[in-house]
This record gives structure tokens, C-alpha cells and sequence, in this order.
């Protein structure tokens, strides 16, 4: 495909839908942290009631994070950072934003093969979940790893949104672009506080408990 | 006595990146030049040129450097300096720190010590038609005026000397991508922003939407910090985004 139309869909997949499937995940795993574990269960189990949930998956999530994924990374290796040279704030947001892609990438494939990939190898069932994430964040290194993970997604997120807006000809002139870089790093540290705050709750007691009780039912069937 | 001593000669180092052509590998070689009031990157090249002894006190070739206006408008002394790229003829010593590092652009060819080739940034010109064609058979008459108000900006994009320094600042201009670079994007802004180069605006923007084009920009906005000309490169790329992604809407929509 012509380079132009490739970008071009690659830069409106990084927001359609995976930005909104992203901000939607943040929102899922809010509800631990408003509803305990029957609140996380409810909202993965209402997530699953979707109407044709398998291709609302495969053409929202895994197909697009497949295209932007790869190609970002392809767009990662054609760049050659001069922050030696050009140590300035938008060439270090330039350049972070090459980092966190890359760190975003082993993240999500480690974090999808631990969650969605098991269950749909029916190790664990939806209901699972919580417990499953309970059993990762009480792991002082695991803990690290999806904050880190968390971090760079968000700033990924946040900072690509800031690009999108100029790659697609929203925000032209320099004001403009400044608004928008404050705009977006308020998104930032909003996206980071609410997944990292929804993180620490998974590391509840109540979160084990109910592993537990799932662990039990199965055991029992 | 105190007089001698007032004018005790100073001497300026230089160590520069030279290479003997296109494909012989670059090697360093330095020199120790007096220092004169007001000298500059250029004057010191000439002064190598005239008495070519490097700092060992070696007879060697003089240093090979590209240069036409001396007053910064024509963008053929570019290289880079203390590492940043930028005009040899606009670099005063008094300015730099010392020792002065002076090497070639190395995102072109380097054709011998500091002479490298823009020809990519020509042919760049060729491809977006950074022109107005005006020429016919027969007198067109006078073409629409231009709105003082637009004149102003477009004015300040035509100061653009096609030095290559705002290649050289970006990390998307590289040996793995063939993107045509900040300053022929902001180029076909200036064209289209011509009442009569409006005319051919479609024909700029799709040669902008080939390979190689403007979604080549990765934002780092380096090019808008570099240029010498302080040309607002990134409105011109984020007005081109608009144009480019607009005529591809009409386009699939065939209006
Ligand atoms: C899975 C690994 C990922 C990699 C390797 C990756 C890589 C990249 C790279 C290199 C860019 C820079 C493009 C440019 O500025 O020229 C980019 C842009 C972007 N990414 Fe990602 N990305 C990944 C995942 C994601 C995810 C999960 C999201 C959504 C939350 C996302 C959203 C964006 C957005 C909105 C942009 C800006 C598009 C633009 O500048 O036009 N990316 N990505
Ligand atoms: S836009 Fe500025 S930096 Fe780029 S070639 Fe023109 S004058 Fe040089
Ligand atoms: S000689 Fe023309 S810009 Fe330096």
C-alpha cells in the first residue's frame, strides 16, 4: 500500500478504536476499585454480553492493535533520535513516544497472554479474572512491570492523541499545538492515576478471596 | 612593551571532519589559526586556504567548503558546527565556543571535506512543482491579487534558502526512510497559499501524498528550532496534513 494511506491508517487506528478500547479498559477496572470484586466481575461480564462479541473483539482490538503494533514498529526503527543534539521538549516527546510504543508493545502481548489468552484456552473464566490479576500485582517484580507498562501505554496514548491532532490537520498553528500539549498531558496523568489506583486495589485481600471461592467452584464441578 | 603584550597573538583551535571524496572514509585533522576581530567559520576556511598548516605544523591539503552570498540568503555553507548545523558565513568565532568543531551535513552526500550535495533538495522542489506556471502562448493578463494580510506569512515561507538544516535536525530524514523533509512541505504551502498557484494546488498536494511524502513527519518539531530563516515549518506541515487529508476525502468522495 502507498505510504500515505498506510499512515493515515495507522495514525486514526492508534484512536479509533484502540484509544477508545483503551479508555473503555480503564473504566472496566475502575469498577474494582468502586465495586470490589462483584463491581470488576459485573463489568467484565457486561462487556461480554455485547451483541457479536467475537468480531466486536477481532475488528476493535486484535486487528487494529496487530496493524498499528507492527507497523509502529517499523515506524520506531526508521526514526534516528538526535536527542544529543536537539535536546528539546517535543524531540523528547517525539522520542518517548518511539520508547513507549516499543515498551507498550511487550507489555500488552505479556498482559493479553496472562488475561484474555487463558481464558480462551479455558484455563480461567471471566469471573476469574480479578483473582488472576490479584495473583500478578502481589508480586513485587510483576507489580513493577505493569506499572511501567501502565506508564509508558498511557503516555503513549496521551501523547499520540497529541500527534494525531496535527497529523490530521486539527491543530495547526503554534498556540493551537500548546493547548493541546497541556490538554493531553492532563489526559496523562488521569489515564496513569485511574489504572494505576484500579492496580493497587487488585492487590485487595478481597480480590484473593474470591479467586478462592471461584478456585473452589471449579474444584467442586 | 605593554603594547606587545596588548597584542600578543591568541590563536583559535579548529578540528575539523574531513574526507578526500565521496567514498573514502572521514578522518579528523586539526588546526591552530590567529585569531582576528570579528573572523568568522569562512574567514578561517580561507585562512586555511591560504596558508594550509594544521595544528602539527604539517603542510596538508587545504580544506574543501561550499559557500556563494557570505551573508546568510543563498544556504550553501551549511555544516555543522559545535554540533549543531547551521551557516558557516553567520558562525563569528567571538560567538563559539573553542575548541571549534566543524563537521559536514552528514544526511547528504558528502562530496569532499565540507562540500556536500543538496541535490536531493532540488529535485524535492521538482516534484511538489514549487512553482507558479505562468507561461503560455499568449498573454494570460494580470492574476488575482494576493490579500496584504496573506502576503505577509507567505512572504516569510519564501525566505527559505533550501540550506538543508532543517533535514539535517530531523530524525525522520535518515538512511531508512525516504522522507522529503520539512522544507518542500512548507514550500508547496507558500505555492498554494498563491492566488494563481492555487491553481495547481491538487497536483502539489498528491505529489506530497506519494512515497516518501509528508506523512514521513513523525512531529518531533525539531526543523521549526533549526531553521536559520525561523521559517514556522510546523504550521506549514500542519496546514499541509489539513490540505493532504482533505483532498483525500474528495477524492474517494469524487467531489
Ligand atoms: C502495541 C504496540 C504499539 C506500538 C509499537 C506503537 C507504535 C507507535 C508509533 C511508533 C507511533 C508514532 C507514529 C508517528 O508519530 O509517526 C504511534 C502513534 C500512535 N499510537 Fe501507537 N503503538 C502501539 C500501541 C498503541 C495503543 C495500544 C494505542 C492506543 C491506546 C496507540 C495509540 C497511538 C496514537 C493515538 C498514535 C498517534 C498517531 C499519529 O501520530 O497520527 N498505540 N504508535
Ligand atoms: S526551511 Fe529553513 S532550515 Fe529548511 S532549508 Fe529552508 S531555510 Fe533551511
Ligand atoms: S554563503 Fe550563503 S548562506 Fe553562507
Amino acid at each position: 500500500m502507498r505510504g500515505f494511506y498506510s499512515r493515515k491508517i495507522h495514525s486514526l487506528l492508534g484512536v479509533i478504536p484502540l484509544g477508545g478500547f483503551f479508555l473503555e479498559h480503564m473504566l472496566t477496572n475502575f469498577s474494582a476499585v468502586e465495586g470490589g470484586p462483584s463491581g470488576f466481575n459485573d463489568s467484565v461480564l457486561w462487556l461480554n454480553s455485547l451483541p457479536l462479541v467475537f468480531f466486536l473483539e477481532l475488528f476493535g482490538i486484535w486487528l487494529p492493535l496487530l496493524y498499528h503494533g507492527v507497523f509502529g514498529l517499523y515506524i520506531a526503527y526508521q526514526s534516528k533520535p538526535n536527542l544529543n543534539r536537539y535536546n528539546l521538549e517535543r524531540n523528547w516527546r517525539y522520542t518517548l513516544q518511539r520508547v513507549t510504543g516499543i515498551i507498550t508493545f511487550i507489555f500488552v502481548v505479556w498482559h493479553v497472554f496472562e488475561t484474555r489468552f487463558q481464558v480462551a484456552l479455558g484455563n480461567v473464566k471471566h469471573e476469574e479474572l480479578g483473582g488472576v490479576m490479584h495473583d500478578i500485582v502481589t508480586q513485587p517484580l510483576l507489580l513493577a512491570f505493569y506499572t511501567i507498562g501502565i506508564i509508558s501505554a498511557s503516555f503513549h496514548f496521551a501523547n499520540g492523541l497529541w500527534s494525531f491532532l496535527i497529523s490530521w490537520g486539527v491543530t495547526v498553528g503554534p498556540r493551537a499545538q500548546k493547548v493541546s500539549s497541556f490538554l493531553c498531558l492532563g489526559l496523562f496523568v488521569l489515564v496513569t492515576f485511574m489504572f494505576l489506583i484500579s492496580l493497587v486495589t487488585f492487590r485487595d485481600s478481597e480480590f484473593q478471596s474470591a479467586a478462592a471461592i471461584a478456585q473452589t467452584l471449579k474444584a467442586m464441578i | 612593551m605593554m603594547a606587545e603584550i596588548a597584542a600578543a597573538p591568541k590563536n583559535v583551535k579548529f578540528i575539523i571532519t574531513r574526507q578526500d571524496d565521496q567514498q573514502s572514509t572521514p578522518y579528523v585533522e586539526e588546526f591552530s589559526l590567529p585569531y582576528r576581530p570579528g573572523m568568522n567559520v569562512i574567514s578561517a576556511l580561507m585562512e586555511i586556504q591560504r596558508n594550509p598548516v594544521n595544528a602539527m605544523g604539517d603542510h596538508t591539503v587545504p580544506v574543501c567548503w561550499d559557500s556563494n552570498c557570505l551573508e546568510e540568503v543563498c544556504g550553501a555553507c551549511s555544516m555543522v558546527i559545535n554540533g549543531k548545523p547551521r551557516q558557516a558565513c553567520a558562525a563569528l568565532i567571538d560567538n563559539l565556543e573553542q575548541p571549534v568543531r566543524i563537521e559536514p551535513m552528514k544526511t547528504f552526500p558528502v562530496v569532499r571535506d565540507l562540500v556536500i550535495d543538496r541535490t536531493r533538495m532540488f529535485n524535492a522542489l521538482k516534484k511538489v512543482k514549487a512553482w507558479i506556471p505562468i507561461d503560455g502562448t499568449y498573454d494570460l493578463g494580470p492574476g488575482p491579487r494576493m490579500p496584504e494580510k496573506k502576503r505577509q506569512w507567505a512572504y516569510e515561507l519564501s525566505k527559505c534558502m533550501t540550506c538543508g538544516v532543517c533535514l539535517e535536525a530531523c530524525p525522520n530524514v535518515n538512511e531508512k526512510t525516504n522522507f522529503i523533509g520539512p522544507a518542500a512541505i512548507s514550500q508547496v504551502r507558500l505555492f498554494n497559499a498563491h492566488p494563481t498557484g492555487e491553481m495547481n494546488s491538487d497536483d502539489r498536494l498528491e505529489a506530497l501524498m506519494e512515497d516518501g511524502g509528508i506523512d514521513g513527519c513523525g512531529n518531533s518539531q525539531n526543523c521549526v528550532r533549526a531553521c536559520p530563516k525561523g521559517i514556522p515549518l510546523t504550521t506549514s506541515i500542519a496546514e499541509i496534513n489539513k490540505q493532504t487529508t482533505k483532498h483525500m476525502f474528495k477524492r474517494w468522495l469524487g467531489v
